[in-house]
């Protein structure tokens, strides 16, 4: 039983994790510029496709992960310089549609170059079988892929928390015309901003793409969670990323793992196992929605 | 005025042109994007070895084979049926993996009077109470292959079992195949999206109940990742994992690689039967192709082969519509996998076999035929179809 909970927790914490690398990147680019970016998912798919090609063309994972990254943050500095540069000071639906079309535009062009069949991308050797730590065994690779996640949110917080770049980040979320007049280059401060998300994106997708799959449209239904994330963290707000993605991530887990299970009690097993998820779905949604009733800023506000 | 008589006559041109039948036009509408992509390439690519070894043609007259991908979304596969039957004016139709496409797609093609040569998708549904004079199985009924892993389980005595299957009516007649010949105790039946692909949530309620035996229908890219994650959480050990042909063919032992290595599996046909046909496909699919065929592509091929003898049958007259029925029950080829023939559900009637994965003579992983589970096996609802 401890084996049981343990695990699906650390499932709960694995998934949220990887959610947060892609809310931490959307809420910065959301709570500092204001601007939508619906593109977000599909630098994350982007990345993943770098990821695997570099991956296979290296014949090691880790340097693939390594080049993908820095490939995704490229992309992400031409994007900004050329299309989002622009966007920042358009309203919402110019940056609702221009982001759209460049979904559209991701897809059909990585559909172009890897086809519309899933690209392989496999975890290195050492870590497909599972680790055992006194009678506990976990599969290895998703140990791996928690102390990345753990990495990250605290190379986060040291950076937005503890550094001085942070404290702009920070005075930019909470107040762009004051932050500006106080002299700093918010331009330079949002490409940075910018280019890191990107990288977030693409490490995302390349260390989820062995246990997914690395194919078209792997970005839209990860986008529309980080976007969840993001309402009820608070956006802008890098701690409400964390707490928010871990909310979703183990709702989703509880939601097909124990659900299922105690609706048995009273209906059949199909019957059960699709109610679970659309329930666990259905926590998620009702929560953002109350969240937006009663703390419409979200549990963290950036803003004051 | 004059240019309603002129397109008039135009339609009229059109409409003579058609019955004259001097080619056979096929809509081949299958899942080839997405992580279901594999499957519906195999079948695509098996059909077209066919008609090239046809030289282009079936039954005698050119052939005209259009593609379309239904990116395993029924929607999408409703339209395009509607092109293929209203616009392109097709003779045949096939190329559908999932039954919940092919349930979607199957009145409006029968209500057209079109032939569907189905090479993968057989609903329980479609093979009783809605049998239909133009819906063929060329390859099994959805629960058959279940059924010859259900017994050869049931026969090895393994009595504590889960099952994983997609929540869809494909994955609802693996249970009650599986189910129909395994008597042992299920300990739980644990059903996913259609499309899931990462399975840790799963993996450790199986963990939790340690069964001696998995059987799992997962196709395509879900099976992949299943064992993948399977392998990942170290359940190998104490757990033997069974599935239908379907989730250990060669697009999964290819992406899955030596870690699918003694695991059974059930098929009506496997790339190392003996007979001439046989010897042939492979050879000739591994030239054209570069990889080994599966199950799947041997299908596409036998549809494709299914109609060129219909065809021939009928000296090309397929406006015949009673004529070409009678000449597709008959079945006048020679099928990759030896013998079979059609019940009266238009189903088939056939053996299944056993095969376990392993090293071949080259040291290629790859399926091994072991013996035969089931022979001349048909399917449970026969009996519930009022064939018209």
């Amino acid at each position: 039983m401890t084996q049981l909970i343990l695990e699906q927790a650390l499932n709960g914490l694995q998934f949220g994790l990887m959610l947060f690398l892609l809310a931490a990147g959307l809420t910065l680019v959301f709570g500092i510029m204001d601007c939508i970016n619906l593109a977000h998912g599909s630098l994350y798919m982007v990345g993943a496709y770098f990821v695997a090609a570099a991956a296979q063309a290296a014949d090691s994972f880790w340097i693939g992960l390594a080049v993908g990254v820095a490939g995704a943050a490229l992309l992400g500095l031409l994007l900004e310089l050329s299309l989002f540069r622009r966007l920042y000071r358009r309203d919402h639906l110019a940056q609702v549609l221009a982001t759209f079309a460049l979904i559209l535009i991701a897809n059909e062009t990585v559909r172009m170059i890897w086809g519309a069949q899933p690209v392989m991308l496999n975890a290195p050797d050492a870590l497909a079988g599972p680790l055992e730590i006194a009678g506990f065994s976990y599969p290895a690779y998703r140990l791996v892929i928690i102390a990345f996640g753990l990495a990250v949110a605290g190379l986060l917080y040291l950076l937005v928390a503890r550094s001085r770049v942070g404290m702009w980040v920070r005075a930019g979320a909470a107040n762009r015309e004051m932050t500006e007049a106080l002299g700093i280059d918010v331009q330079r401060l949002f490409t940075a901003v910018f280019v890191f998300g990107a990288a977030l994106c693409a490490l995302a997708g390349g260390l989820l793409g062995p246990l997914l799959a690395v194919q078209v449209g792997m970005g839209e239904s990860v986008l529309i969670l980080a976007f969840v994330v993001i309402i009820i963290g608070g956006i802008g707000s890098v701690r409400g990323a964390l707490v928010g993605s871990l909310i979703v991530g183990t709702a989703d887990t509880l939601g097909r793992a124990l659900l299922p299970t105690l609706l048995r009690a009273t209906l059949p097993a199909d019957t059960a196992s699709m109610l679970g998820p659309a329930l666990a779905s259905i926590l998620i949604y009702l929560l953002m929605a109350a969240i937006l009733f009663f703390r419409p800023q979200g549990l963290f506000p950036a803003r004051a | 005025m004059l240019r309603h008589v002129a397109a008039f006559t135009a339609a009229l041109l059109l409409a003579s042109s058609l019955q004259a039948a001097d080619r056979i036009k096929v809509g081949l509408l299958s899942t080839l994007s997405g992580a279901g992509a594999g499957l519906g390439v195999d079948i695509r690519d098996g059909f077209n070895l066919a008609v090239k070894q046809l030289n282009g043609q079936l039954g005698g007259l050119p052939a005209e084979v259009i593609i379309a991908d239904d990116q395993q979304s029924p929607d999408v596969a409703r339209q395009m049926a509607d092109k293929f039957l209203k616009k392109d004016k097709v003779d045949f139709m096939t190329g559908i993996v999932f039954s919940n496409i092919m349930l979607a797609v199957g009145p409006t093609v029968f209500e057209n009077q079109t032939f569907y040569i189905s090479a993968n998708a057989g609903p329980s549904q479609y093979a009783g109470e809605q049998c239909n004079p133009y819906f063929f199985n060329v390859a099994w009924q959805n629960d058959n292959l279940h059924e010859a892993v259900g017994k050869y389980v049931q026969d090895k005595g393994f009595r504590k079992l889960v099952i994983v299957t997609p929540n869809y009516p494909g994955g609802k007649d693996a249970v009650a195949g599986f189910r129909r010949y395994y008597k042992g105790m299920v300990a739980e039946e644990i059903y996913t999206r259609l499309g899931q692909l990462d399975y840790a949530a799963e993996l450790a309620q199986v963990r939790a109940i340690k069964p001696d035996a998995l059987f799992f229908f997962l196709p395509g890219g879900m099976g992949i990742n299943f064992v993948k994650q399977f392998v990942a959480t170290g359940l190998s050990r104490d757990t033997q994992l069974f599935a239908p042909g379907f989730s250990a063919d060669e697009d999964v032992i290819k992406a899955v690689g030596p870690a699918m290595m003694g695991m059974f599996n059930s098929s009506h046909w496997a790339h190392d039967m003996d007979n001439p046909e046989n010897r042939r496909f492979v050879a000739d699919f591994q030239k054209e192709y570069g990889r080994l065929p599966s199950l799947y592509a041997s299908q596409g091929y036998d549809a494709a082969r299914l109609m060129d003898a219909a065809v021939r049958d009928v000296q090309g007259k397929v406006e015949d519509k009673a004529a070409l029925r009678k000449a597709l029950e008959a079945k006048r080829f020679k099928s990759v996998r030896g013998e079979f023939r059609f019940n009266s559900n238009h189903y088939p009637i056939q053996n299944y076999y056993l095969r376990v994965i392993g090293k071949d003579a080259s040291g290629r992983v790859t399926n091994k035929s072991m013996g035969t589970i089931f022979t001349n096996h048909s399917d449970a609802y026969v009996g519930q179809c009022r064939m018209k």
